[in-house]
């Protein structure tokens, strides 16, 4: 029987008085691509955000392919693992942000090799070469040697996604990404992430987008107030919803 | 396609016509009278107790030219040792470690909050307090010694810079976007890593005005290390005159070394500053 790629057992965050995330619990199964929705501070950037560890949970635990995130268990008590280890942990998630964070002082080519050169120190032609695909697939070759202020926001966020491919992680968190676009520049950073989620990729996404939602999405989970509403296949959710709170949301989104 | 509709009438076209000068009256007379001013100073001076040939004559000396090699070797020196202390102490500053954090500020607080004068003077009479140095069953020294008016100048100079430096730089990490540093976390970098790679470079942008201030300062600091008889240009220009008496003839010429020195400092600046500024628009390939 396969296993979910990511076990998310009743997770909760807190950020001083406000309850980011009650008791959440799910499970990301390999090759699914499931997109999350909800009003901001619905919880659901900030479930992405910890899958990364670039925010600590406070009490429950998320499995990533198998192996506990942040901690480790001994003897009935939880350790926090070293920066180290949680570096080494990382590297299996690609991460996408809604404002890019690109980083200026580098080339796009330099963005995307950045990480397989200094972290996983590997070869550098090797690297360059898979890197230089890695534009084309996102459909930037000719924009190799341009600094991130010479791109335009959906070219940016394409070469932001090759620097996260560029890691070969197992999963891929996208934390809103066409939010901060223009819109008719939008279409193109959806396009590469269809051209992604076909390839077989296992992909997270905090979106808006609704139309890419129900065109891609394997599955759909409407959050609110920090915790899940309902889940289930962009059909069920977006056509036909159960619940009063996803209802509403989506008469107000549409 | 209905046709553009007709224009109102009593709005004459202008396309013809130029903007007139203005006369900036203001200007002139103001220029005037500042060419006045500094004839009068000029012609003050010229006609005052000075022998310009003493100054042409000096300007040129060994012992004047050996003291303004000293000052650069000095502010050189002391100025790259306060910029390794300084980002050193700016990093432990913003670390999450509280017993890191406090030692950096009490550092700053010590050094910023006393006199440099003071604190080169301490240095040089090191031995008052400790008369033999070193470490225990394998080298000592006579303090007297190893504290050379150069090491102690070395040490007063960029300990004091450091701590200025550390909050120059400090503030360029503060600069640069928070969601560079998630970024590089996110592709499994290291806390020191990142700041390596990815904000210190981007602070660098930001830093350098202010640090290339810093080190025009420094130049002219080392002036106060003639106290502690490092021979820098000042102090050697103040031996000359304690034996020759050409006291102002002399000061001029320390002065217009130090002019020199900083005016090529300027467009040094400049030539660091378009090297950190990559990717910027303003100098994109």
């Amino acid at each position: 029987m396969t296993k979910p790629l990511v076990a998310i057992r009743s997770v909760s965050k807190n950020f001083g008085e406000f309850q980011a995330l009650k008791s959440v619990s799910l499970d990301v199964w390999p090759g699914e691509v499931m997109c999350l929705i909800g009003a901001s501070g619905s919880g659901k950037t900030t479930l992405l955000r910890c899958i990364n560890q670039l925010t600590a949970i406070d009490a429950g635990g998320i499995w990533l392919d198998g192996e506990l995130l942040g901690v480790r268990e001994q003897g009935g008590r939880l350790y926090r693992l070293s920066e180290r280890e949680i570096g080494r942990q990382r590297l299996k998630t690609g991460m996408v942000f809604q404002r890019f964070n690109l980083f200026p002082h580098k080339t796009a080519l330099e963005n995307i090799t950045e990480g397989p050169l200094q972290v996983q120190g590997r070869k550098s032609d090797e690297v360059r070469a898979e890197a230089v695909e890695l534009l084309r697939r996102v459909g930037l070759s000719a924009k190799a040697d341009s600094y991130p202020a010479q791109l335009s926001g959906g070219q940016q966020q394409r070469v932001a996604i090759a620097r996260a491919l560029a890691m070969k992680p197992m999963l891929m968190l996208f934390d809103e990404p066409t939010s901060a676009l223009d819109p008719e520049l939008v279409g193109e950073v959806l396009a590469v992430m269809k051209e992604l989620a076909k390839s077989g990729m296992t992909m997270m996404v905090v979106t808006h987008e609704l139309g890419f939602a129900r065109e891609v999405a394997d599955r759909v989970v409407y959050m609110d107030q920090g915790a899940i509403v309902e889940q289930g296949r962009a059909s069920e959710v977006l056509g036909a919803p159960r619940e009063e709170r996803t209802k509403a949301f989506l008469s107000a989104v549409i | 396609m209905k046709p553009a509709p007709a224009l109102a009438e009593g709005f004459p076209d202008l396309s013809g016509m130029r903007i007139a000068r203005e006369p900036h009256w203001f200007r002139w007379l103001s220029a005037a009278l500042i060419v006045l001013v500094l004839a009068a100073i000029g012609r003050a001076f010229a006609g005052g107790q000075i022998e310009w040939s003493y100054v042409s004559r000096f300007l040129t000396a060994k012992v004047i030219i050996e003291g303004i090699v000293n000052t650069m070797v000095m502010a050189v020196l002391a100025m790259a040792f306060g910029i390794f202390l300084g980002v050193v102490v700016a990093i432990m500053r913003l670390s999450p470690n509280p017993v890191l954090k406090t030692v950096a500020a009490g550092y700053t607080w010590l050094f910023r909050g006393t006199p440099l004068i003071l604190q080169l003077l301490l240095w040089f009479n090191l031995a008052l307090v400790f008369p033999t140095i070193g470490i225990p069953g394998l080298w000592s020294a006579r303090a007297v010694d190893v504290m050379t008016p150069f090491l102690a100048a070395l040490l007063g100079l960029g300990i004091n810079q450091g701590a200025y430096t550390s909050e120059v730089v400090r503030a360029g990490m503060l600069s640069v976007d928070m969601g560079q540093y998630e970024a590089a976390q996110a592709i499994g970098m290291g806390r020191l890593r990142a700041l390596r790679r990815i904000i210190l470079p981007q602070a660098m942008r930001v830093v350098i005005p202010p640090l290339g201030n810093e080190f025009i300062g420094m130049v002219k600091a080392t002036s106060l290390a003639s106290v502690i008889q490092y021979p820098e240009v000042l102090h050697n220009a103040e031996n000359i005159y304690y034996a020759n008496s050409r006291v102002i003839e002399l000061l001029i010429v320390a002065g217009l070394w130090y002019l020199l020195v900083v005016s090529i400092l300027t467009p040094l600046q400049m030539l660091l500053e378009r090297r950190f500024a990559r990717g910027t628009l303003q100098f994109a390939r």
